[in-house]
């Protein structure tokens, strides 16, 4: 067995609803989809967040998509119009998630997704006037 | 019609007008406008109370401008909830825009119905009891009254709008999926008990809602390698009678459809995904097939429903108090130390100013702001490597405006007397601000029947 954070191997997006935050994880193929259905539990996943959730986390499977769906209640501060965060609708949380490091077989070890090439943002960059 | 096609041209109050006219130029049959997030019900509760001829999403008159050429020779239909908590008023404002563009002729519909502010009372005589949904906590423990109570209606009046001959259907808090569902179900002649098809509209307007966020927007892939990241375009969708579903994007776009990025949607925002509850249909999500196609096209089939529930989603908001907040950039060397004194300086000032605060919230930025306990940290608990610089964002909560503003002031001190080289006003635009209302959200359920009872849908012919 290795470790590797998950975000070499899911994509993930983070949503809201009042006071609950929801995320899913997306693996690309049907052996990472087995590794992580494996090893991220709701439990894990509650450890993770530490303070950050308050209240219980549900996992729900959705094979057809290969992915996770986490349901993290009470995780919001209060919700959207009521919370003291910046981030206030948890948009940020699927980042947060996907640094979590998990146990892989030792053929996964090596697994890493692309990172990313900005060429055309630096084009567009270098024609600002800029000071 | 054979094959229905819908687009997403809105996916909040404040999204990108000019995102439509590609989609207006591929010829959809319908344009739906989804204008309405939890938030948005609030900040349109915060518009009727300083002018009650507000409450509706204000920019409903810029995408209208857009499409209302298509609307008059025939070809596009739109569906929006811009109504918000005012569909009246922004019926409106739309033939007011049609008016002033000497467009005339066209039919505008108007769903009432949603709000039950006015209604709780008799709601409760009624046998309602609007306990929290998430929490079970019973009403009587919400900490202040309702400003709004919004039922989430489906798609059944505004398919009633559409048989009765309306180009424009404007409701207020009708679910963002029914928005789409609706012309599906009225064009292809779905029962509303045909559980299977009514899902696989749901599921559509689901992942058309957000507009931009299917097709490439909030994506965690290859995000850097879309094309034309600065000009994603809005979804379409073509559906067939028997609920088959091609998803797609106008020609000449950027962006990306595949299954990645619609699975990236469908599950956004989504808790059992076996049991997507809609005011119209449970649809089970995990039923559905994807199907890569060339040419950025998705089909989706054999979406699964099961019977709706007896019940409508009602979200209620109530008064939660008044917040304030500062932001201030610390650099190297220490940055992160000296952010952590200044939080604690401030609250030592404000605690000797006897100034009450509820509830402190303190963030560094450029350490863990946003990862929370989820970042890697040092043994000591701070930072696990020195950052080059930090940003503190305090934000806090008073019982009211004056304590909210005060507290900022407390700050203001610290300028020049707190440890070096902190600049105020970072990120903040100005320093301290307060006195921002806070919203309570209350979600909870209502019977179906009585909100029924009280739909009605009107018709008004622009001239």
């Amino acid at each position: 067995m290795s470790t590797l954070p998950l975000r070499e191997l899911c994509g993930y997006r983070a949503g809201d609803k009042g006071d609950i935050a929801n995320v899913a994880i997306f693996a690309d193929d049907e052996e990472t989809y087995a590794v992580i259905v494996r090893e991220v539990t709701a439990e894990r996943v509650k450890a993770h967040f530490g303070a950050m959730v308050r209240g219980r986390v549900d996992r729900y499977e959705a094979a057809n998509v290969r992915a996770l769906n986490f349901v993290m209640h009470d995780a919001l501060g209060g919700g959207g119009p009521r919370t003291l965060r910046a981030d206030n609708l948890g948009k940020t949380l699927g980042g947060a998630l996907v640094r979590m490091e998990i146990d892989v077989p030792d053929a996964m070890a090596g697994r890493r997704r692309p990172r990313p090439e900005l060429g055309w943002a630096d084009e567009i960059l270098a024609r600002l006037p800029q000071t | 019609m054979a094959t229905v096609t819908v687009a997403g041209g809105q996916g909040f109050y404040g999204d990108t007008p000019t995102a439509v006219d590609a989609l207006l130029a591929e010829g959809v049959d319908y344009l739906c406008l989804e204008a309405l997030a939890e938030l948005t019900l609030a900040i349109l509760q915060k518009d009727r109370q300083k002018d009650e001829t507000r409450g509706f999403a204000r920019d409903l008159p810029a995408y209208l401008a857009r499409a209302l050429p298509f609307v008059a020779n025939g070809r596009t239909k739109v569906i929006t909830n811009a109504g918000g908590i005012n569909p009246a008023a922004a019926t409106r404002a739309a033939a007011e825009t049609a008016r002033a563009m000497g467009i005339t002729g066209i039919k505008i519909a108007t769903v009432f119905g949603d709000d039950l502010l006015t209604r709780l009372d008799a709601l409760e005589a009624d046998g309602q009891a609007f306990a929290h949904l998430d929490t079970g906590a019973p009403r009587s423990s919400m900490p202040a009254p309702p400003l709004f109570a919004a039922a989430y209606l489906g798609a059944r009046p505004i398919a009633d709008a559409l048989a009765q001959g309306a180009d424009i259907v404007i409701t207020g808090r009708v679910a963002d999926a029914s928005l789409f569902l609706a012309p599906l179900a009225y064009e292809h002649g779905w029962a509303w008990d045909d559980w299977d098809r009514l899902a696989a509209g749901i599921l559509v307007g689901h992942l058309l809602e957000c507009s931009g966020q299917s097709l490439g927007g909030n994506y965690s892939g290859d995000w850097w390698a879309l094309p034309h990241p600065w000009d994603l375009p809005y979804p379409i969708a073509r559906v067939d009678a028997d609920g088959t579903a091609e998803i797609a994007k106008p020609a000449s776009a950027g962006g990306r459809v595949s299954t990645d990025t619609l699975r990236h949607q469908l599950l956004y925002e989504v808790h059992d995904p076996t049991r997507y509850i809609s005011p119209d249909v449970v649809a089970d999500f995990t039923s559905a097939h994807f199907e890569d196609l060339p040419d950025d096209r998705v089909r989706i089939t054999d979406v699964r429903g099961t019977p709706a529930t007896p019940t409508y989603k009602v979200l209620f908001a109530y008064h939660a108090g008044w917040a304030g907040e500062i932001r201030v950039a610390f650099s190297w060397p220490d940055a992160y130390e000296k952010a952590k004194a200044t939080a604690a300086i401030l609250a030592k000032r404000v605690e000797m100013a006897g100034l009450d605060v509820a509830e402190w919230h303190i963030e560094y930025w450029g350490v863990d702001a946003l990862g929370g306990p989820t970042v890697p940290r040092a043994a000591d608990g701070g930072p696990a490597s020195e950052p080059p610089e930090c940003v503190l964002r305090v934000a806090w909560r008073c019982d009211d405006p004056k304590t909210a503003g005060l507290v900022g002031r407390e700050l203001v001190p610290l300028t020049l007397s707190a440890p070096p080289a902190g600049l105020t006003g970072a990120g903040g635009g100005g320093g301290a601000r307060g006195g921002t209302e806070l919203l309570g959200i209350w979600p909870t359920l209502v019977d179906k029947a009585l909100v029924d009872a009280q739909v009605r849908v009107t018709l008004e012919e622009v001239t």
